[in-house]
């Protein structure tokens, strides 16, 4: 039997050999991005299964509970009859950028994962600029939206289109500024650095001397991903659907993936810029040794659900903004907020007070 | 220089918040509502016409139908106007029983109403809650009459049947187990009666927790106040009644003004609002809610101490009992008579109007003397609410009409007849 494994795994390692070197790293790059890419897309599944449940309960109904032990199986059952479903392109639209929207709306959301550190060293590049990739990369997101509402050639979808790009143009600006904060505080734009600024136990985490930012933060990646209270854009009421309202199958099963693993993608962030990530909230205060105080993904993990649990939340509490109201929020009480917390925050780092000069420790 | 056009969107009448069928053509400029064109006739029944072909009494049930969220307070208005006509007297019992089954159908419409109207603005747990409370209605509806919703239950000169003494019971199933059964019987092991004062007890809390959800939060006050405003003067020029005229502060209520059946007995308030704009008509709405309650809990107290007959012994308009009719020739004729023929209205004409959850509802009725009426015009709140909603909407967003409809409660089954 051992011999056989032995065996196995010689003339595993023989084939590994036998590529050329960047081949290999090709090969081992491919293997992660699959690592990260098939829990990520199963952690979307099931948290429209989670968001069924959770608004099932606060409506005080039971949400789904047919396929599978206690509805388990749903978000399959629900992917399998999307995947079968024809995808109708409409007559007048314009046919490449009617397909090529989805994709343009999946591609950043999810390559936006590749410099989440998920546990201390855990990430698959830990580039340097890595918080302006993310940021780069959630804007493009709005493209697909944006695309789609006016391949479909409908009034509901290109009013939907043109709200979206309203509002995306006012947080991005909000959601910057938070960011900056962030990385005045740090002094690093590399993601795990910013975590590891954290260390030192809950008092030390960024959402304490960023209390402003952090909320600007999060407000603004719900309205970033159109959720509600912030969902102008899908508008159920208002105009039907918004910019997926032609779309059928898959390519609208796509859209909402995109939706979903942006969720995600800002708690994680939430949880990563403010909240010290992997690191565990009683660092310090168990004794040294102690599960609970060792930093692990397991605290990332917590941190990041409820965020996620947040967006859920929020969208069973909230009647929705108007879009107009939507824009003065933006404009007029978040930018402001947000100059006003980092013009604070620089004034304390150079006069080196409080936690803000401590926690960059550069000063 | 290009050709500046307002873009023109049909809103409806497959649409979330077209409430029915609903069909407005709005031509806007931006998100900017620069005309509201409401089309109805989509969901047209004929029911003034089908009323012309049948016996008086079998057009009770059409009735129903119209305005298919507040049941039996458009039976009410039909067969209110029969007595007119008729000019015969209903038992004081049946006169409580109408009222309170009035006030159970506007707290049945008002939920309905802020359940759809808090889902159009966005606050989508709002419905269920309501239909939770809904449910216990209907099933005070089921107890009475056998029906849900559409319930013909009243009856010229009475009502149908006699409240129950029992109501119905859960049963374990598959799906619930008899500890679940067991707590959901809990209220319903009494009489009809005593469902109701339970219901009555536990409703004021409910309409707390509604008011927790909206009338506060911030974003339910951006998306209402302001929106949709209606002075008085307009408001009664428009021909509005009901909530939408008392939200603009013209404190016109039929209950009071002219008042029908055991009203004048009862004590009750009526709630005006100030401003007139879609806030003070949720305020208004929600607050006839509570009075409502109220005015269920003096018919349960007074119907608990009072027996009575229920229908009129005028068997020319009302069957006698059926025991009555197995043995009595005279009953069997009349009977007979009643379910082939019906009755026949004198020659003259009538209308009768109640105050409906929506408005003032009222019959207008024309008899020649047969057992049909000549004719029949329903006089719905609905309709002039709806004209008025180019005036409402002309200069908002496009989100707020959605708003304007929801305030504005309409239902298409009384619009389009």
């Amino acid at each position: 039997m051992n011999e056989m494994i032995d065996n196995l795994l010689t003339t595993g390692l023989e084939i590994w050999n036998w590529f050329p070197a960047d081949w290999q790293t090709l090969l081992l790059i491919l293997g992660k991005i699959i690592l990260i890419l098939v829990p990520l897309m199963i952690c979307v599944a099931y948290i429209t299964y989670a968001e069924r449940k959770i608004i099932g309960y606060m409506q005080i109904r039971i949400g789904p509970n047919r396929v599978g032990p206690r509805g388990w199986l749903q978000p399959i059952a629900d992917a399998m009859k999307l995947l079968f479903k024809e995808v109708i392109i409409p007559t007048k639209s314009d046919k490449y950028l009617f397909l090529i929207a989805p994709v343009l709306a999946i591609m950043p959301a999810l390559a936006a994962w590749a410099v989440i550190p998920f546990d201390r060293g855990v990430v698959l590049t830990d580039v340097n600029a890595g918080l302006l990739y993310v940021l780069a990369l959630t804007s493009i997101g709005v493209y697909g939206v944006i695309i789609a509402g006016w391949a479909s050639n409908s009034k509901y979808a290109i009013l939907s289109s043109l709200r979206v790009g309203a509002q995306i143009v006012a947080y991005e600006i909000a959601m910057g500024f938070a960011l900056v904060g962030v990385v005045m505080a740090s002094g690093s734009l590399n993601m795990s650095d910013i975590v590891e600024g954290q260390a030192g136990g809950m008092s030390s985490w960024y959402i304490w001397p960023l209390l402003p930012l952090f909320f600007v933060y999060f407000i603004s990646g719900v309205a970033e991903t159109n959720r509600a209270p912030f969902d102008v854009a899908e508008g159920e009421s208002e105009i039907v659907a918004g910019f997926h309202v032609e779309y059928s199958g898959m390519a609208f099963a796509v859209f909402f993936l995109a939706e979903y693993a942006n969720i995600i993608l800002i708690s994680s962030l939430t949880a990563l810029l403010f909240l010290g990530g992997w690191l565990s909230p009683f660092e310090g205060l168990v004794e040294a040794g102690h599960w609970l105080g060792a930093s692990s993904f397991f605290w990332f993990f917590a941190k990041a659900c409820f965020f996620a649990f947040c967006f859920l939340w929020f969208r069973a509490t909230f009647p929705r903004y108007r879009y107009d109201q939507i824009m003065r929020l933006g404009w007029k009480v978040f930018i402001p907020v947000t100059i006003v917390w980092l013009f604070v925050e620089g004034l304390m780092i150079v006069a080196e007070v409080g936690p803000w000069a401590a926690s960059t420790g550069a000063v | 220089m290009p050709e500046i056009r307002n873009y023109t969107l049909n809103f409806g009448p497959q649409h979330p918040a077209a409430h029915g069928v609903l069909r407005l053509v709005l031509e806007m400029d931006g998100e900017v509502i620069e005309r509201a064109d409401p089309h109805i006739g989509l969901l047209h029944r004929a029911t003034e016409k089908l009323a012309e072909s049948k016996p008086y009494n079998q057009s009770i049930g059409y009735m129903d139908r119209l305005d298919y969220v507040s049941m039996m307070c458009n039976e009410h208005g039909y067969v209110l106007a029969m007595e007119k006509l008729m000019n015969i007297n209903v038992p004081e019992r049946a006169q409580y029983i109408r009222v309170m089954f009035d006030e159970i159908t506007r707290i049945l419409n008002h939920l309905l109403w802020i359940g759809t109207h808090a889902l159009d603005v966005g606050a989508m747990t709002m419905f269920l809650y309501a239909f939770r409370e809904r449910e216990d209605l209907m099933d005070a509806y089921e107890a009475v009459s056998g029906a849900r919703l559409h319930a013909t239950y009243y009856r010229p000169g009475g009502v149908a049947r006699d409240l129950p003494d029992s109501m119905p019971q859960y049963e374990k199933s598959k799906w619930s187990s008899q500890r679940k059964v067991d707590k959901l019987n809990q209220n319903r092991q009494g009489s009809l009666l005593d469902f109701l004062e339970d219901f009555t007890k536990r409703f004021p809390a409910y309409v707390d927790e509604y008011e927790t959800l909206l009338t506060d939060n911030r974003i339910w006050k951006q998306r209402t106040v302001d929106i949709g405003i209606v002075s008085p003067e307009r408001a009664k020029a428009l021909g509005f009644t009901g909530p939408m005229l008392r939200g603009s502060g013209v404190a016109w209520d039929l209950r009071k003004k002219q008042p029908y059946e055991v009203y004048d007995k009862l004590d009750f308030d009526i709630p005006v609002g100030t401003n007139g704009d879609c806030y003070d008509r949720y305020l208004v709405r929600v607050q006839e809610m509570r009075e409502s309650n109220r005015i269920i809990k003096q018919c349960i107290d007074w119907l608990r101490k009072n027996d009575g007959i229920i229908l009129t012994d005028n068997h020319k308009i009302a069957p006698p009992k059926r025991e009555e009719m197995k043995s009595d020739m005279e009953s069997l004729i009349h009977h007979f008579k009643l379910f082939t023929e019906g009755f026949c209205l004198p020659e003259g004409e009538a209308y009768a109007a109640v105050e409906h959850p929506k408005g003032e509802f009222g019959c207008y009725l024309i008899s020649d003397g047969a057992n049909k009426p000549y004719r029949l015009k329903v006089r719905v709140p609905g309709f002039a609410h709806l004209s008025a909603m180019d005036e409402m909407a002309r200069g908002h967003m496009l989100a707020d009409v959605v708003a304007i409809i929801g305030t504005q409660d309409i239902v298409f089954g009384e619009i389009d007849r």
